[in-house]
């Protein structure tokens, strides 16, 4: 046939070459599998691993600063570290805080800065109250000079884009007002009023829904217009081009405004703190000025970032390794005894008959339909000093009454009560691989002259391992991040690192170093389970 | 649209105001957010009892994540979603949800109920709004409890809170809160430095250091408890001779459960707990949390809450209406942390001062019980 000596690629019925044509059936069944997974595969996504990655992304993420106070951190680009800032510095920084103070996001900028140098938050508390008199000084005297300057419907026109103006609803209609827009011509003009009036009037907008047309201009406002009149004045331009802003009004603002009396930005600062001079503030207002910060996960690892560079914390504050060290230690002896206690166990299941390990199976599932604080508290009634424990080591003479054993509020609780909750975890997957080891290797190794020992050493037990390795990882990687009863029977020396998450994300509302360690305690559970499959072999983990 | 709703709104007002109950605008169920336990029992049978039984077919939900309240408001307003609709908050955290706009201001005369002899409310609670956001309910303290059958102790019995540092009179266990706040000022008071002079010293390294050095002298002996309960639970156990709480946890543990423990109010911690409202409620649901809190902070209902728990309570005027415990009948006045011979020596927290503070003196303090 002519079919078989022909060149080229072998066509399928159809016409198309063969290989093209297997490949999109083969596509068309991967697609149809995934369409079969694709809500679970949704489903994780969204509730799983979309609200990880967010909340993992506040580990770096630092926007706060830069958000909140956008101009000075500009404005800051030029500074001296070794002396205080210049004067416009301070300008940008009373916009940017009369902004955050509208929208109430000053406080948790101190807050945020509070964690890296202690007083950041009083004074930025303290600064919100105060800084609302930024600049009155200048608003009085304007008033003084034409009472027409305290009207916001004499500014509206002025500094209002004509198409914005237009397309204000009229009186009655129900119609949203759309953002504020700054006249091209008053910003050429008037370059630091129009940066300050369009601050204002879009702040009000958007935090409380007021209107610029009803509500008087910031004193900043006019703070910002006697330094635009006075540059105006020095530049000897004059009055000409002004004409078209109501001239009468600001020409003779121009004349009387050399004759103002004057406050500097950084002295009305200063009025409110003195800590406004101080460098320490400003260096840590510059070192967190970038959008993504090392900060956290610095804290993390006991190093802070200073305006010098990276330092170690002081000794005495030093915890967090100390707590990783400690959660990893303990996680290993709660696995470690977690396989001696609960290898026998599996051991004796899985070779008694079926009827006899199911009923004994229950007894060791029974603890997991009990909920984990009853467990938890039950520990704490036993193993309390005067508790039934210590009750009976001491009626039958093992201790002495005045030397009760301490058994909880440390690791030593700690270490029992999370080997009784987890014991299941080893316990179940042992079993599960104990039950497909054949009795016949063992027996064979014995009529091939073995001892018992030898025969469980070196025939039953190497057949074992792929269960302890799964009951390992489970139980290890659960310990990791158990935080409860750690908490509650823990006390001082017994906690983990996972009770510090908890603590920052509930208690002291820092969730960039919650989400820090958060993230490292990943980063260490994958770490593990990479030398885990290196020495041992993921392939050799088996679940039943 | 707007007009309409505004009508409607005033109408509503002044049907309130004659007396007819305007339930329609209102909404028909409410979450109120507390502590739980007994403190939480005693609002509910004080606020929300009778209030549930004056409005038929309300219903009120209680949920007990006050501890988390900053967390999970913060988290709620981030998400857009404000599912509670009053809160029960220390001063504190009232201050800190207020300063970031999460709770909502209120005119203290305009919202709450005046004195029955009309006194506005804003002077009748007095220094005890220390938030424009904050409705005060209750003083309270945290102080110490001690067990009196001590057989180590001779008979001895401690008079002042440095009988807790002093551990040759009055050897055994310990129990104190595992947190900085209280546990650095009690440190320093009995060590001597003089009352107003504490927040001072603290600031200073040297300070600092000789508070932890003197807390360093029981740390093996105590027990760090972290939940309100346990106190009393330990002392009742046994596990601890002498501990620190809220007071109106040892008062159920002493007269309720009559078990063998004092209290000691020497340097007594004051501390306010009230409502919040938090931001952005919805209107229906803001009218009705409106008339709730009109309810259960005027005159009669304060000093009704102090017929269930041994909390002082903040308005003047409740002070004298304060009667007998529900139950077991005695005078409740004497066990109040306010009773003239129970605030001899009282202590106030700086809040401004443990607001900048805090975090150092956290991690400081938390490292200090780590190693």
């Amino acid at each position: 046939m002519s079919d078989a000596t022909q060149d080229g690629p072998m066509l399928a019925a159809d016409g198309r070459p063969l290989k093209r044509s297997l490949a999109r059936a083969l596509r068309a069944q991967k697609l149809r599998a995934l369409m079969l997974i694709a809500p679970l595969l949704i489903f994780i996504l969204v509730t799983f691993i979309a609200p990880i990655v967010d909340m993992l992304f506040r580990s770096v993420e630092n926007q706060i600063v830069s958000e909140t106070l956008p101009r000075t951190v500009v404005a800051l680009d030029e500074w001296d570290p070794s002396d205080v800032p210049e004067d416009d510095v301070y300008a940008a920084l009373a916009l940017d805080f009369y902004a955050a103070t509208e929208r109430r996001e000053h406080t948790r900028l101190g807050s945020r800065l509070n964690y890296e140098t202690t007083g950041m938050s009083s004074l930025f508390r303290k600064t919100g109250r105060g800084v609302d008199d930024i600049g009155e000084i200048y608003t009085d005297q304007f008033v003084d000079l034409n009472e027409r300057w305290e009207d916001p419907l004499f500014w509206l026109p002025l500094v209002s884009d004509s198409g914005w103006l237009s397309s204000r609803p009229a009186e009655g209609e129900d119609r949203p007002l759309s953002l504020f827009r700054i006249d091209a011509e008053f910003e050429a003009s008037f370059p630091r009023a129009a940066e300050a009036y369009e601050t204002f009037a879009r702040t009000i907008q958007q935090t409380d829904g007021d209107d610029p047309a009803e509500e008087e201009p910031w004193h900043l406002v006019y703070a910002a217009l006697y330094h635009d009149l006075m540059a105006i004045h020095e530049s000897g331009a004059g009055a000409e081009g002004l004409g078209r802003f109501d001239g009468p009004v600001f020409v003779e603002a121009l004349e009387a405004v050399p004759g103002f009396e004057t406050q500097s930005y950084r002295a009305a600062f200063e009025d409110i703190d003195e800590d406004w001079l101080d460098l320490e503030v400003w260096g840590t207002i510059e070192a967190f000025s970038d959008p993504f910060t090392a900060g956290y996960f610095l804290s993390s690892v006991d190093l802070q970032l200073t305006p010098q560079g990276i330092e170690a914390q002081p000794e005495d504050q030093r915890l967090y390794l100390l707590l990783f060290w400690r959660t990893l230690f303990m996680s290993g002896v709660i696995t470690i005894s977690c396989i001696l206690l609960g290898y026998p166990i599996a051991y004796l299941l899985s070779n008694l008959p079926t009827r006899t390990s199911n009923l004994l199976l229950i007894l060791v599932l029974l603890p997991f339909w009990t909920s984990l604080l009853v467990r938890t508290s039950a520990w704490k009634v036993l193993l309390q000093q005067q508790g039934v424990i210590n009750d009976i080591l001491v009626w039958i003479g093992l201790v002495a009454d005045d030397s009760r054993l301490a058994l909880i509020n440390n690791q030593t609780g700690t270490i029992i009560a999370m080997t009784h909750i987890l014991l299941p975890f080893m316990i179940l997957p042992m079993f599960s691989v104990m039950k497909t080891i054949p009795p016949s290797y063992v027996r064979a190794a014995k009529s091939l002259g073995a001892t018992n020992w030898t025969a469980f050493w070196r025939v039953y037990f190497p057949q074992s391992i792929p269960g302890i390795g799964a009951g390992c990882i489970l139980v290890f990687i659960l310990a990791i991040g158990y935080y409860i009863t750690p908490e509650l029977v823990g006390g001082r020396t017994g906690t983990f690192i996972s009770n510090r998450i908890a603590f920052h994300i509930s208690s002291s509302l820092n969730w960039g170093l919650a989400a820090a360690l958060g993230s490292i305690l990943l980063a260490v559970v994958l770490v593990l389970y990479w030398l885990y499959d290196r020495i041992v072999g993921i392939d050799n983990v088996k679940l039943g | 649209m707007k007009i309409k709703s505004l009508m409607l709104l005033t109408t509503g007002a002044a049907l309130a105001t004659t007396g007819a109950m305007a339930d329609g605008h209102m909404a028909g169920s409410m979450t109120l957010v507390s502590w739980g336990g007994a403190y939480q029992i005693s609002q509910q049978r004080a606020y929300s009892e009778p209030y549930a039984e004056m409005h038929e077919g309300l219903e009120v939900i209680w949920d007990e994540s006050s501890a988390e309240a900053v967390a999970r408001l913060r988290a709620m307003n981030e998400a857009g979603n404000i599912t509670w609709d009053l809160v029960d908050v220390v001063a504190a955290d009232a201050m800190r949800l207020c300063d970031e706009g999460l709770a909502m201001e209120i005119d203290h005369d305009e919202v709450l109920a005046p004195a029955p002899d009309g006194t506005p409310a804003s002077e009748d609670f007095g220094e005890f709004i220390v938030s424009d956001c904050f409705i005060p309910q209750i003083v309270y303290s945290t102080t110490f409890g001690y067990r009196n059958d001590v057989a180590e102790w001779n008979g001895a019995e401690p008079d002042s809170v440095c009988a807790v540092f002093d551990t040759e009179t009055f050897p055994g266990q310990r129990s104190l809160e595992r947190r900085p706040i209280a546990n650095l000022e009690w440190a320093l008071i009995c060590d001597g430095v003089a009352i107003e002079d504490v927040y001072d010293t603290l600031e200073t390294e040297e300070g600092l250091d000789r508070a932890f050095a003197m807390l360093d002298t029981i740390k093996d002996q105590t027990v760090w408890w972290s939940a309100g309960a346990d106190t009393p639970q330990l002392l009742a156990d046994g596990e601890v001779v002498i501990g620190s709480t809220y007071n109106g946890r040892l008062f159920s543990l002493i007269e309720e459960q009559g078990q063998p423990v004092n209290m000691l109010w020497d340097w007594q911690m004051f501390d306010l707990d009230g409502w919040i409202i938090p931001a952005g409620l919805p209107e229906d649901r803001l009218a009705r949390t409106l008339d709730f809190v009109r309810f259960a902070t005027d005159t009669q209902r304060l000093a009704d809450q102090a017929l269930y728990i041994s909390y002082g309570p903040t308005r003047a005027s409740s002070a004298p209406l304060v009667g007998n415990h529900a139950d077991l009948g005695i005078a409740m006045a004497p066990h109040m942390p306010t009773d003239p011979a129970n605030s001899e020596n009282t202590f106030l927290f700086n809040y401004e001062w443990w607001a900048d503070y805090r975090d150092d003196m956290d991690a400081r303090f938390q490292a200090w019980l780590a190693q």
